[in-house]
């Protein structure tokens, strides 16, 4: 049970970090020098009361804890749920909830490997065809060259899994900590939804802007 | 009407068991899916052949003691409705029904569809009540209760204890058989004495049972013969964090 | 060779634990008279229970409360599914929270003579004070009743009483109740109070040196029998309305705890009083395996009628006003479809055999809401009656706001039982009958909203406390496994399982039991006559000898089988049918839910004969198919005088 809550709450973390990543990502569309001055920014952030980079290596620290927590209770939880039901149906119609729920799992899997991916791809370069650390926008630029349709379409599907896992998630945080009611469900799984959608939207604006050329 | 039945056969808790195919040929719409069952039964046993097991009682869908999944869906495709209450008018001439245990490991199989849910009892048993021993009674006006909140515990007592939440839960967990209680005893005044260490010993026995933890997908609200609602395991997360709370403050 | 109907008559059966004295006190002078077990005591003491409905559920828990120790055994896969969970009406109590003119005395009263006067003023007395606490005590254990918006009970008026009385939790208040008693039940459970044995079925009564001192039963899913030794025995085992195979009972209810305590000596009173419930959904065809009720407070609405002319198959809404009946209106001009059970039930019968019925077979009535629907509008009918509408449709496939519903009789529930003194232990000691079970609140006709209150009154607050008074007057030590009878009771019940699985004859269990119920339906169902009772008691016993020789019973007796479990409850029907029988020729009056035909006013109304009837009968067991021995329980009636009930 206390599972639920740690999922909930790295869920949560991780969802925050959604926010401001999206955020800064729009910065593309101000020009270059924004967003690599948003970059630049970061690292100098708080500066000199913290070292250099030093809030991001906090923030970093952070989402790996929560990405740890939550990849461990939704292993835990899935094994749990395998030992609730050693024989399995032989006939069972799919799930009546959401596509969503169904996918949270495989999803979050596809999930962890993108984020291993673009971590190597834009954040140390190593994947990236200019990879040169500093020059975000060409390194976006790069990335999504329409050559490089592929890099694009799997961004695509990656962006699109978050967005479900997102909209079930947050849904079932809000579950968790107790606060939904019959009254208010329906309006939480709508909040859910736009919420998951505005995500997807923001981060697919991006790579999409950068395949048609238009940053 | 003509129907193909699959269906679970399986000796005793250590058999392994497989699907049987059986037909019967004089259904009636009319009939309940349980009489159907009382039909094939009536049929194999004159064959000299073990006829099937199942559980059943009261047959008008209120003691919760019919417990298959028909069609892959727990008491059949008919909704807010029992299998005792599932009608063959449902289905087609022709059809092939598939019919199983529920399955869960909290729930072992007996023999062929009859499984034990002894672990629901054991939930109730770890503090599924109010303490009100026998004579202790205050006048019943003692004590006025708002109609909302009376009316939301009965929403939730609604519920029959048959398990078909955990069946159709792609965890194997018995959250909404679990939360409907909490939700009945937390909003009467009577409850609120026990109310944390009432959460707090029926989850830990939950979870000893071998229930699958909950992750919201909302199955066993779809499946619930009497719709208990999905807000009762809301209700349940609430209680439950804030139990743990008091607890820690009093440590 | 006499035959099985030239039954004899024995010594009266006398109530000697009843007090006397005025009524209002006699309850509380019987508990200051009872002895007390001390409570270091009662921790050595072992109580079986058998049965977890209402009766026995409130029963076990209230005991291990008590501090004895408990063992409570039910056949079903968990205490919360006995059949108290489906009664749907409501609880009678005596509150008088509407200041409508209720009293403890004007309960008591009506059920004196809703019962036509064939109960025992004591008790029905003790009743109507007890129905007070038993509201208090299911408050407390948060029983979800229905609310005011002021946060106060509500109440409703039921079964034709003239003050609101009832308590209710929309249509489940059975099952809300027997959720308060489970809950306090597995309360103990956890405690260790109470020994839980669901899935066990009590097979026989262990009787040692006169007293119950245990019982054989089978654990049903590994088919071991074995005995369970203890200082008293409770029955809570329910009624025997399954003797009719339709019925509204749970399919798994039965007499067989009953009838193994009469075979050893107990007692059965009134066995042919029998309630048949006038609004339930009818037969649909050869396979019914069980009928639904339909809450009576359908009535309060729904107008009943038949077609004029035998033989009108027409659509229902295209038959005009002019060519209906409304019979019950008609004969019953001031109650109208109001009128008691027992009344509407014969009335539907006569019309359909008349051949006016509706329906498959021709065995249904019409309930009829376009009246108030036209009035009251769709929503407001929808509002009050809706789960029932629904229920109806989802059972018929019919639309009753479109259609008007078809209605039948069906039994429902059994006044008579096993004989019991005024602290409900009956004439073996130390073995004691609650609830259904036993016979003694009702008398021949149970009113609407009283078996709740009956079962809880036994189970809360009478049993724990006269069960004390035998416990610690008994003083008993411990019985010996090995016990002569301990083993012949077991070797009685190997017996007979051996016997059932070797027959391997040529028809299955329920063909028989649908055979006989059909039987009992015909002869000892609505209308009785002495012809009609003399034909079933000769072709009970060619039928029952047919089944011991010609049954067959598939699979073994060391698993889980269904059919072997119901192959022994069929059993002991045979043998409770027969007596049935008896009990319904040799009461040659109408009373309550027993009519027979010789036995009528000019009219067509039931005609009591309180001359040579006024008693309770109590048949004592010689022998399978041996003439049994009546003992006469004399009604004595001071404070309510028995009239002719009349609702004309």
């Amino acid at each position: 049970m206390v599972l639920k809550y740690v999922m909930a709450a790295s869920g949560a973390a991780m969802l925050l970090y959604l926010v401001l990543h999206m955020i800064g990502n729009l910065k593309i569309f101000f020009g270059a020098d924004a967003l690599d001055s948003y970059s630049a920014w970061l690292r100098t952030l708080l500066e000199p009361a913290v070292p250099y980079a030093g809030v991001l290596w906090v923030i970093r620290v952070i989402l790996t804890v929560a990405l740890v927590a939550h990849v461990a209770s939704a292993i835990v939880l899935a094994r749990r749920a395998r030992a609730a039901r050693p024989v399995r149906y032989v006939h069972r119609q799919p799930v009546q909830g959401s596509y969503a729920a169904r996918t949270m799992r495989w999803g979050g899997v596809i999930i962890l490997l993108f984020v291993i991916y673009h971590v190597l791809d834009l954040t140390t370069g190593t994947l990236n065809p200019n990879g040169v650390h500093g020059e975000v926008h060409s390194n976006v630029v790069a990335d999504f060259d329409p050559s490089r349709w592929y890099v694009t379409l799997f961004y695509t599907l990656a962006v699109l899994t978050v967005g479900f896992h997102v909209r079930h998630g947050l849904w079932s945080g809000l579950q968790t900590f107790g606060r939904s009611n019959a009254l208010v469900q329906r309006s939480l799984k709508t909040f859910a939804f736009v919420f998951a959608a505005v995500l997807v939207v923001g981060f697919l604006s991006v790579p999409f802007a950068a395949t048609f050329g238009l940053v | 009407m003509k129907l193909h039945l699959k269906v679970w056969r399986q000796r005793d808790a250590d058999d392994r068991g497989h699907m049987a195919t059986y037909d019967v040929d004089d259904a009636s719409p009319d009939m309940s899916f349980l009489e159907l069952l009382d039909v094939l039964n009536e049929k194999l046993t004159v064959e000299g052949e073990e006829p099937v097991a199942f559980d059943h009682d009261c047959r008008e869908g209120i003691c919760g003691a019919c417990s298959m999944v028909i069609d892959g869906q727990p008491h059949g495709p008919e909704k807010a409705t029992t299998t005792c209450q599932l009608h063959m008018r449902h289905f087609s001439d022709g059809d092939t029904i598939t019919v199983e245990p529920f399955r869960a490991g909290a729930f072992p199989v007996v023999k062929d569809l009859v499984v034990d849910r002894g672990a629901f009892d054991r939930i109730i048993a770890a503090g599924g009540y109010v303490s009100a021993p026998t004579g202790s009674a205050p006048d019943a006006h003692a004590v006025p209760v708002p109609k909302d909140q009376a009316d939301r515990a009965f929403t939730a007592a609604a519920c029959i204890g048959c398990g078909a939440c955990v069946a159709a839960c792609p965890n194997g967990s018995g959250s909404l058989f679990l939360g409907a209680k909490i939700t009945h005893l937390g909003e009467m005044p009577q409850g609120q004495p026990e109310r944390n260490s009432r959460v707090l010993a029926m989850v830990d026995e939950h979870d000893a049972a071998g229930f699958g933890g909950c992750t919201n997908t909302g199955e066993c609200a779809v499946a619930c013969p009497k719709e208990i609602p999905l807000d009762v395991i809301s209700q349940l997360n609430r209680d439950y964090l804030a139990a743990r709370r008091a607890r820690r403050r009093s440590a | 060779m006499t035959t099985y109907s030239d039954f004899t008559v024995g010594d009266p059966a006398a109530d000697r634990a009843a007090p006397d004295g005025p009524i209002e006190t006699r309850w509380e002078r019987r508990r200051f008279g009872v002895k007390l077990v001390n409570p270091a005591n009662k921790r050595k003491m072992h109580v079986i229970v058998v049965g977890t409905g209402l009766a026995g559920g409130s029963a076990s828990a209230t005991l291990a409360e008590l501090g004895y120790r408990v063992s409570s055994f039910c056949y079903q896969d968990s205490p919360r599914r006995a059949h108290s969970i489906a009664a749907q009406g409501g609880i009678n109590a005596a509150k008088n929270y509407r200041n409508d003119g209720d009293s403890v005395y004007r309960l008591f009263y009506d059920t004196v003579k809703g019962g036509d006067f064939r109960a025992r003023e004591s008790n029905v007395h003790r009743l109507a004070e007890i129905s007070r606490q038993i509201i208090d005590q299911c408050v407390a254990q948060g029983v979800p009743f229905a609310r005011e918006y002021g946060g106060l009970l509500d109440n409703r008026s039921f079964g034709g009483a003239q003050v609101s009385r009832t308590f209710y939790a929309r249509g489940q208040t059975g099952q809300q109740l027997l959720l308060g008693a489970y809950q306090a039940l597995e309360r103990q459970v956890d405690a260790g109070g109470v020994t839980m044995y669901p899935r066990h079925e009590m097979l026989e009564l262990i009787v040692v040196d006169g007293h119950a001192r245990g019982i054989v039963a089978r654990d049903l899913v590994t088919g071991e029998t074995r005995s369970h030794l203890a200082d008293a025995v409770v029955l809570a085992s329910g009624g025997y309305g399954n003797v009719f195979f339709l019925s509204t009972n749970a399919k798994g209810c039965n007499v067989t705890a009953s009838w193994r305590a009469h075979r050893k000596g107990a007692l059965f009173a009134n066995p042919c009083f029998t309630q048949i419930h006038p609004t339930c959904i009818p037969v649909s065809g050869d396979h019914q395996s069980k009928l639904t009720l339909m809450s009576e407070s359908l009535r309060n609405d729904g107008r009943v009628w038949v077609p004029a002319r035998k033989g009108d198959d027409r659509d229902p809404n295209l038959i005009p006003e002019a060519e209906r009946d409304y019979f019950l209106e008609r004969q019953y001009p001031a109650f109208g479809n109001l009128v008691p059970r027992d009344i509407a039930s014969r009335a539907a019968k006569n019309v359909c055999d008349e051949g006016r019925g509706v329906g498959p077979g021709g065995l249904g009535v019409f309930l009829d809401f376009a009246e108030v629907i036209g009035r009251l509008g769709r929503p407001a009918v929808e509002a009050k009656y809706g789960n029932l509408f629904q229920m109806y449709q989802r059972i018929t496939g019919e639309d009753p706001y479109q259609v008007p519903m078809r209605i039948y009789p069906a039994v429902h529930y059994t006044m008579g039982g096993l004989w019991v003194d005024y602290d409900l232990q009956s004439t073996i000691p130390g073995l004691f009958v609650v609830g259904e079970a036993n016979f003694s609140d009702h008398g021949a006709n149970r009113l609407g909203a009283s078996a709740l209150m009956q079962g809880l009154a036994d189970g809360y607050f009478v049993l724990p406390s006269t069960i004390g008074d035998y416990l610690a007057t008994s003083g008993h030590d411990p019985v010996d496994p090995d016990h002569p009878a301990v083993l012949a009771a077991e070797q009685d019940v190997a017996h007979r399982i051996d016997t059932l699985l070797s027959i391997k004859g040529t028809r299955t269990v329920d063909s028989f039991h649908r055979e006989l119920g059909h039987l009992m339906w015909e002869h000892c169902g609505m209308e009785r006559t002495e012809a009609g009772l003399r034909k079933a008691l000769d072709r009970i016993p060619e039928l029952r000898k047919e089944f011991w020789e010609n049954v067959l019973v598939p699979g073994t007796g060391v698993e889980l089988n269904q059919s072997l479990e119901r192959a022994g409850r069929v059993g002991d029907f045979f043998e409770l049918a027969e007596l049935m029988c008896l009990d319904a020729l040799h009461r040659n009056e109408s009373c309550g839910g027993h009519f027979r035909a010789e036995s009528q006013t000019p009219d067509g109304e039931a005609a009591r004969d309180d001359e040579n009837f006024s008693y309770a009968a109590a048949w004592e067991f010689t022998g399978r198919g041996e003439a049994p021995v009546l003992h006469k329980e004399d009604l004595a009636f001071e404070y309510v005088a028995p009239t002719q009930r009349s609702y004309k």
